[in-house]
């Protein structure tokens, strides 16, 4: 009896999410098979790739990502720089200034910021908030705000948390028409509630993307990989329209901030370059992440953004 | 055709003798049908009962020993997902060694060997490969003496080679060496030479492995093999392209698994660095695609510190246990240079929490002792609610391990999403100062460069 090949196409799919304008934008999702499984039928929408930057600044003391922004005077600067870092699909850029404990920058400094940027670059934008709560709620609805105004910029908004998705989530999709993330911690419940919580307010799920969680390998990536991996099992096996959203990972900032990463090899001269044990961990942990299930994943370094982009190429 | 729990229990004795390392017959008929234990762990079924149940009752995937002594085995798994239950065998590494870059790898691969959460993580075996057009000697000389230098390390040894004489050659220096453990693997079968490679290895008592033009040809080659007898295999996915190695590697595990076709029933074996020679990041990228997706064996060009320390990582994540947390072992744990005179901190024993902690307590660069005391593996808030970390668990902690006359100083910093616990703490530990420390372990780093004791 000669080998067969069972395809399992499910009969629903990942929901279609697009951001970006003209032809420039990029869509994410619309699968109907499990993560990659192109032998099973075709993957219209590849993983995608966003690089991220800091309103403060690139990852200091690694000389690849030194190099790269080498010249680059200010935050606008850089985020051209990245628009074209090869590989790179969108750019996130990352509002950490605001944050009441990291320099608590004015709202309008930063959404004058996220305008110039916006001007500055052609590729489709992500905007992150500063990972506090009560100031997101506020900055976020502005930024919303500023990338409809004029020609409208269809970005997406990380993240609306259980404790202001109202403000966010109104603001980016009902209000300014934007794309809104909705940011649970590895949790399949946790994470269908919040989408069901949003979806209350009368924002489509088709407007909306999933942060399911992050970790660096080896920091109990394992909650990581079961949760996308039953989140899109849930999404296409049993049809659950309140988990078919894509799924968005970050992934610098979880790789870029733990001991294998930040160790100088002063202190750990048997491990070996600092760099390539900080590149290695963002590349291990991406393509866990896209073997897992998620449809785009956050990355900083341009080698690891080459090497995920050729590596998406190679299995589409 | 699946057989259920009671099909199988009616054919046992029902004495309950536990010969088998299960409570009740009925547990190990349920058991078995689960495909988590294999029926040759009782010892009293009649010829009958085996010839009835034999074939249906075989796991969905073999398990295949290389070492028993030293605890290395391939496949043997019973689901897709780790979330379905726990995954059996974790993924193996194999860097790939010539005769001309020998001393060089060997030395490489020797570096990467240290502890993790009491897992060793080192490089298991040593891939060796026979290239015909290659050979300098024509007669196989120059790879034997390859074997000769390979057997002596402590390693399992991947034979990849498809001519008959030549592996034989190879098979008995390994035989002689090494004796019966760890097994070889020799992988070399094909369409055309399995018949003679399957006696070498039956012969050798070896691991055979598999491979095909395509998935096809494979599957038609490990239908012979098992004809023949041969259930000792495992399947190389081949490296035309690494889309058809993802591929392959997928669809061997879902045809066992999902669709019960034991033909594909095998680990697998991936060599990333022909995927991607030369290029040490996609290798990184490919094994850890492959640790999530079904890989057995991965073989790699070279396995440096910097790969090591994610790969290993991943895989001790994927292949844990979802129902047994991690844990790190109690005791006491000087950082950034920390003598009997620096502050002492406390938590508790989960390893995500320990790294996670550890982490920013080094970022701190504040020297301090951390205490790990026992608390179930949980996380705070868990081993608080269940009694697991509390006054007494600490104070015996500090008596047990002689903490009092190992340190001098006498402050101590406790979780602050136990801060609750401070009053009680400070009674059942007279002589202590008691410090809250942050909740959120990112805020320890400024809390703790702040401090002034």
């Amino acid at each position: 009896m000669a080998y067969k090949n069972e395809a399992q196409v499910f009969p629903s799919s990942i929901n279609t999410l697009t951001i970006g304008i003209g032809d420039k934008a990029i869509a994410f999702g619309g699968e109907n098979v499990l993560p990659l499984y192109t032998f099973d039928a075709p993957i219209e929408h590849r993983p995608k790739i966003g690089v991220a930057i800091s309103d403060m600044g690139y990852i200091k003391g690694v000389p690849g990502i030194e190099k790269f922004y080498a010249g680059a005077e200010n935050v606008i600067e850089m985020a051209k720089l990245a628009a074209n870092m090869p590989g790179a699909d969108f750019l996130v850029l990352c509002l950490d200034s605001a944050n009441p404990n990291n320099g608590d920058k004015s709202i309008e400094e930063c959404v004058d910021l996220v305008k110039k940027v916006l001007e500055a670059v052609d590729i489709p934008v992500a905007v992150e908030g500063c990972k506090n709560i009560e100031k997101d709620s506020r900055l976020l609805e502005k930024v919303a705000e500023a990338a409809q105004e004029g020609s409208d910029k269809n970005i997406l908004i990380l993240s609306a948390h259980e404790e202001n998705y109202k403000a966010v989530a109104t603001a980016a999709a009902l209000a300014y028409g934007q794309n809104v993330t909705a940011e649970s911690a590895v949790d399949i419940n946790l994470a269908k509630q919040l989408n069901v919580l949003i979806n209350v307010l009368g924002i489509s799920p088709e407007k909306m993307m999933m942060n399911l969680g992050s970790a660096a390998a080896g920091y109990g990536f394992e909650y990581i990989a079961s949760t996308i991996e039953r989140v899109k099992m849930a999404a296409l096996a049993q049809d659950d329209a309140m988990l078919k959203m894509p799924i968005i990972t970050p992934v610098s900032s979880e790789t870029w901030a733990v001991k294998e990463s930040l160790a100088s090899q002063e202190d750990y001269p048997e491990w070996g370059s600092a760099e390539a044990r900080g590149v290695n961990m963002e590349v291990s942990t991406a393509a866990a992440c896209l073997a897992a299930g998620s449809n785009a994943v956050i990355l900083a370094h341009p080698d690891s953004v080459k090497t995920i982009s050729e590596l998406i190429d190679n299995l589409m | 055709m699946a057989l259920k729990g009671l099909d199988i229990f009616k054919l046992t004795p029902k004495t309950n003798c536990k010969d088998c390392g299960s409570a009740t017959c009925m547990a190990f008929s349920m058991k078995v049908a689960q495909g988590a234990v294999e029926l040759s762990k009782c010892p009293h079924l009649s010829e009958e009962a085996l010839a009835a149940l034999g074939d249906a009752t075989a796991p969905p995937m073999a398990k295949i020993a290389l070492c028993t002594t030293c605890n290395m085995a391939l496949g043997g798994e019973t689901v897709l997902f780790r979330h379905e239950k726990t995954f059996v065998s974790k993924n193996l590494y194999a860097v790939s060694v010539c005769a001309d870059c020998f001393d060089e790898k060997i030395t490489e691969i020797k570096k990467i060997d240290y502890d993790r959460l009491g897992e060793r993580m080192y490089v298991e075996l040593l891939n060796l490969r026979y290239d015909r057009h290659e050979d300098k000697s024509a007669d196989g000389k120059s790879y034997i003496e390859l074997v000769k230098r390979s057997v002596d390390h402590n390693r399992a040894i991947i034979l990849e080679c498809d001519d008959p004489s030549v592996a034989r050659a190879a098979l008995e220096v390994c035989a002689q060496s090494q004796g019966t453990e760890p097994k070889a693997i020799l992988n070399g079968a094909n369409a055309e030479n399995y018949d003679a490679m399957s006696k070498l290895a039956t012969e050798f008592d070896a691991v055979l492995g598999v491979s095909g033009k395509n998935l096809n040809e494979l599957y038609d080659t490990v239908s012979a093999l098992e004809k023949l007898g041969n259930k000792n295999l495992v399947l190389d996915v081949g490296c035309v392209s690494v889309k058809d190695a993802f591929a392959g590697a997928v669809q061997i595990r879902r045809a066992a698994l999902k669709d019960k076709n034991r033909t594909f029933g095998y680990p697998t074996l991936v060599n990333v660095g022909k995927l991607a020679p030369d290029n040490e990041y996609m290798q990184t990228a490919l094994a850890s695609v492959f640790t999530l997706k079904y890989g057995s064996i991965i073989v790699m060009e070279n396995m440096t510190y910097p790969q090591a320390l994610p790969l290993y990582g991943l895989r001790q994540n994927i292949f844990t246990d979802p129902q047994k947390p991690m844990k790190v072992e109690p005791g006491i744990y000087p950082l950034n240079g920390a003598d009997e005179n620096s502050i002492c901190v406390t938590t508790v024993d989960f390893a995500l929490t320990y790294f996670v902690v550890t982490g920013e307590l080094e970022r701190s660069g504040v020297p301090m002792n951390l205490l790990i005391s026992d608390a179930g593996g949980f996380s705070v808030l868990t081993a608080w609610a269940a009694g697991k970390l509390s006054a007494s668990s600490l104070a015996k902690f500090i008596k047990e391990h002689d903490v009092e006359s190992k340190i001098k100083n006498r402050t101590l910093f406790i979780p602050g999403k136990v801060a609750v616990l401070k009053g009680e703490i400070e009674e059942a530990l007279p002589g202590w100062t008691i410090i809250v420390a942050p909740g959120e372990a990112i805020e320890s780093v400024k809390f703790f460069k702040e401090l002034k004791v």
